[in-house]
């Protein structure tokens, strides 16, 4: 694991809050922090390059922009399970497929224009796989507190 | 969103430049003016459509290596203001409710937790379950074995 000082602890938990839109955000946070904005900047910089930070910028909600989402599960027998898993990811629609250990053993989420398109490509799914494609669209969303300590 | 905010989107889907004026930076790369870039985003993020401008923690690297995706099997009536609490816990990550496919699958709380460790994630989900109370009627926990697909989200442009 890469070494973090006192200081790039600090900067990175109060960067995982809201970056003000204002002409020089970095300096105002920086400010608050007691550091200068060339510092701040440059450890920004450095996290982001050794990839602790995987991305600094706008947080979407995808469905908010359009589009729609949906996590689907599947029970695949064991000896079919690397096929079928070649046969769901053919899909462009599947965003991502991951296994896991449970009777349901393969989670993906579908990612389409419209809801119309989550139900054809989950048929798609079914009719070639002869499996079924159970279906859990997201109801409600709860807030995220989630932080790292770092 | 018109088709400059969506410029703007496409422009910053892999983060803002980390200069001192950021927003500057944007809007030269896109031929605007920065006033305008950040009155934009400023409307976006009213709309709900950016939810805020940070830093996106890699959690593998500072240590959160485990994680489960617990669910939950709680009580309709009870499930807005307990699915709020337990989202706002520091390790939960998504958290959402989804419909019960009955008989296969009871449970309509969705809670990704994450730890340092396999024995970590099943504390905090003991805390979870602490949080329910007896408005949970029973719970699960599924651990990623392979990731077998991943690709990033990609932004689509209407038809229309």
């Amino acid at each position: 694991m890469t070494d973090l000082d006192a200081t790039d602890r600090r900067v990175l938990n109060r960067l995982q809050e809201d970056l003000p839109l204002t002409a020089r955000p970095f300096a105002a946070v920086a400010a608050e922090l007691g550091l200068d904005e060339a510092d701040l900047l440059a450890r920004l910089g450095r996290m982001r390059r050794d990839g602790l930070i995987t991305r600094f910028g706008p947080f979407f909600d995808a469905e908010a922009m359009g589009g729609a989402f949906c996590l689907c599960a599947m029970a695949v027998p064991a000896a079919r399970f690397d096929a079928v898993a070649a046969q769901v990811n053919a899909h462009a629609e599947v965003a991502h497929n991951y296994a896991r250990g449970h009777r349901l053993n393969m989670w993906f989420v579908l990612a389409t224009e419209d809801r119309a398109g989550i139900a054809a490509a989950a048929d798609a799914i079914e009719a070639e796989t002869g499996l079924r494609v159970l279906r859990f669209p997201k109801l409600r969303e709860f807030f995220i507190g989630f932080r790292v300590a770092a | 969103m018109d088709a400059t905010d969506r410029r703007i989107v496409e422009a910053t889907q892999a983060g803002l430049p980390l200069v001192a004026a950021p927003y500057a930076a944007l809007a030269a790369e896109l031929g605007l003016d920065e006033a305008d870039v950040i009155d934009r985003l400023a409307r976006l993020k009213a709309a709900g459509a950016i939810r805020r401008i940070a830093a996106a923690p890699n959690h593998y690297r500072l240590g959160m290596t485990a994680n489960g995706m617990t669910v939950w099997d709680v009580d309709d009536a009870r499930l807005p203001a307990l699915g709020a609490e337990i989202g706002a816990l520091p390790f939960v990550t998504h958290c959402y409710e989804r419909p019960r496919a009955l008989p296969d699958w009871p449970y309509n709380l969705f809670a990704m937790v994450h730890g340092a460790s396999h024995d970590e994630v099943e504390a905090k989900r003991a805390e979870v379950a602490a949080i329910l109370g007896d408005a949970c009627r029973g719970g699960d926990v599924l651990y990623s074995t392979r990731i077998l697909k991943k690709t990033g989200l990609r932004l689509r442009r209407k038809a229309s």
